[in-house]
């Protein structure tokens, strides 16, 4: 039974309930979450919308308070644990109702490196802005970034590094891709704790994301980009 | 030496005397430091450490050390930066580069403790390491920052690849073998412990 004083999620308007998921996401509150969806849902909302307005939009804000120092890593994870789950709830509608399909990601923590928390908000952030992410989880050698693009005939390509040692392998895969004369191919995005963009100019990267937000964005522009040239 | 480890980990700490050789360090390296100038009767080298906490945001590391180098530079004949790369993907070696300030060798104290060579050709991925002072610090740099103390559920999304702690031992101390080993079972992690003493960190110091 719920105590006096607490938000009955149901009796909320469209408008105050995406607002409270904005909150409860904020709080990592992860049931909550779970029964916005399902109401936004049963309301008829399409499952495009639901993600987009209540999650991926309360998540920008968990990302921005984040970058600002409001937020430190420990809430992020329980946000995006929250997020992951209403997305759970999301993904298989997403497929049936067909949500616009922005471009094909890969990525994956390069060899030698076991860090995965950067690597997982960027693949889900980029799932919720559209894009269909295949994650190939952590240390990964040249030849599986290299089959997994081929394969999945992906448009971008997401390293990740935690390490200082681990961080020029980046560079490997780069040049690999250059000797094989793909790297035009693909756009390529890096990011992890102790890389800046200085590192990703000089390994020959298309650009080095600081965060989730920011490596969504900067994979939105790039496709449009991209774009943009087939068009003309 | 009476300073505690929590002043290392927040505030870090000065010991300046007749010095010529000034030692920039990580607070985290303090009693070491003091232990080998001990040792060894260093008297020529004097030692400023910056708080061990700084770790916690790696992009802080080289501003700050640059601003101490400029503070002491006219008072020694020489200045050594005891970090190493700490997580800052190469951009301390450049600021020590500008500053022509030499540096320790290495990616970080675990590699250095152990010794540069016999670290990397371990090959180790998924070995989480803990110092003598990162032990005794345990709450302060892992447990708390991690938020596991409010949030233990969060436990195998830091941890999740990861299969053993090693505590790398730079003195013989049973008490705190026993706190590493009860970190690592906090973390969920195996455990083993390396007796390093203070690998490439003597003969760094010793040449200066």
């Amino acid at each position: 039974m719920a105590d006096e004083g607490d938000i009955i999620l149901s009796e909320l308007d469209d408008e105050e309930l995406v607002l409270q998921m904005h909150d409860d996401l904020y709080d990592g509150l992860k049931e909550e979450i779970e029964d916005g969806v399902r109401i936004l849902l049963d309301r008829g909302w399409t499952p495009y919308d639901t993600l987009t307005k209540a999650l991926v939009a309360g998540m920008t804000i968990v990302g921005a308070d984040f970058r600002d120092g409001i937020l430190f890593v420990p809430e992020v994870l329980l946000a995006a644990n929250a997020m992951k789950a209403g997305m759970a709830i999301l993904k298989p509608l997403l497929a049936e109702t067909g949500a616009p399909k922005v471009g094909k990601m890969v990525i994956g923590t390069v060899k030698g490196d076991i860090h995965d928390i950067g690597k997982n908000l960027v693949g889900m952030m980029m799932e919720g802005a559209g894009f269909e992410v295949v994650d190939l989880g952590i240390n990964n050698s040249v030849e599986k970034y290299l089959e997994a693009l081929e394969r999945e005939e992906a448009d971008i390509l997401g390293m990740s590094a935690l390490l200082t040692t681990t961080m020029p392998y980046m560079k490997v895969v780069i040049d690999t891709l250059k000797e094989k004369g793909m790297r035009e191919d693909f756009i390529i995005l890096v990011g992890g704790a102790p890389l800046n963009e200085e590192f990703g100019r000089a390994i020959g990267a298309d650009a080095y994301c600081r965060d989730a937000a920011v490596a969504v964005q900067t994979a939105k522009d790039f496709m449009g980009r991209k774009h943009n040239q087939m068009a003309g | 030496m009476t300073v505690s480890d929590a002043t290392l980990t927040t505030d870090g700490f000065s010991q300046l005397e007749r010095g010529r050789i000034l030692l920039i360090a990580c607070g985290a390296l303090a009693r070491e430091i003091l232990d080998l100038k001990a040792a060894n009767g260093w008297a020529h080298l004097d030692l400023t450490c910056l708080p061990a906490n700084l770790h916690l945001y790696p992009e802080k590391i080289a501003s700050a050390v640059e601003a101490a180098v400029h503070k002491h530079r006219s008072d020694y004949d020489r200045i050594f930066i005891v970090y190493a790369d700490c997580g800052t993907g190469g951009l301390l070696e450049a600021k020590c580069a500008e500053l022509g300030v030499e540096m320790v060798a290495g990616p970080h104290c675990y590699s250095f403790f152990e010794g540069n060579a016999a670290f990397a050709a371990r090959e180790e991925m998924t070995a989480f390491y803990l110092t003598d002072f990162l032990v005794r610090q345990f709450e302060a740099f892992v447990w708390k920052p991690l938020g596991l103390d409010r949030h233990p559920d969060l436990r195998d999304m830091y941890f999740g690849n990861y299969e053993k702690l090693v505590y790398q031992a730079q003195t013989d101390d049973p008490a705190l073998d026993e706190k590493a080993k009860d970190c690592a079972g906090r973390l969920g992690l195996a455990y083993e412990r390396r007796f390093t003493g203070y690998g490439d960190l003597t003969p760094a110091l010793s040449r200066l």
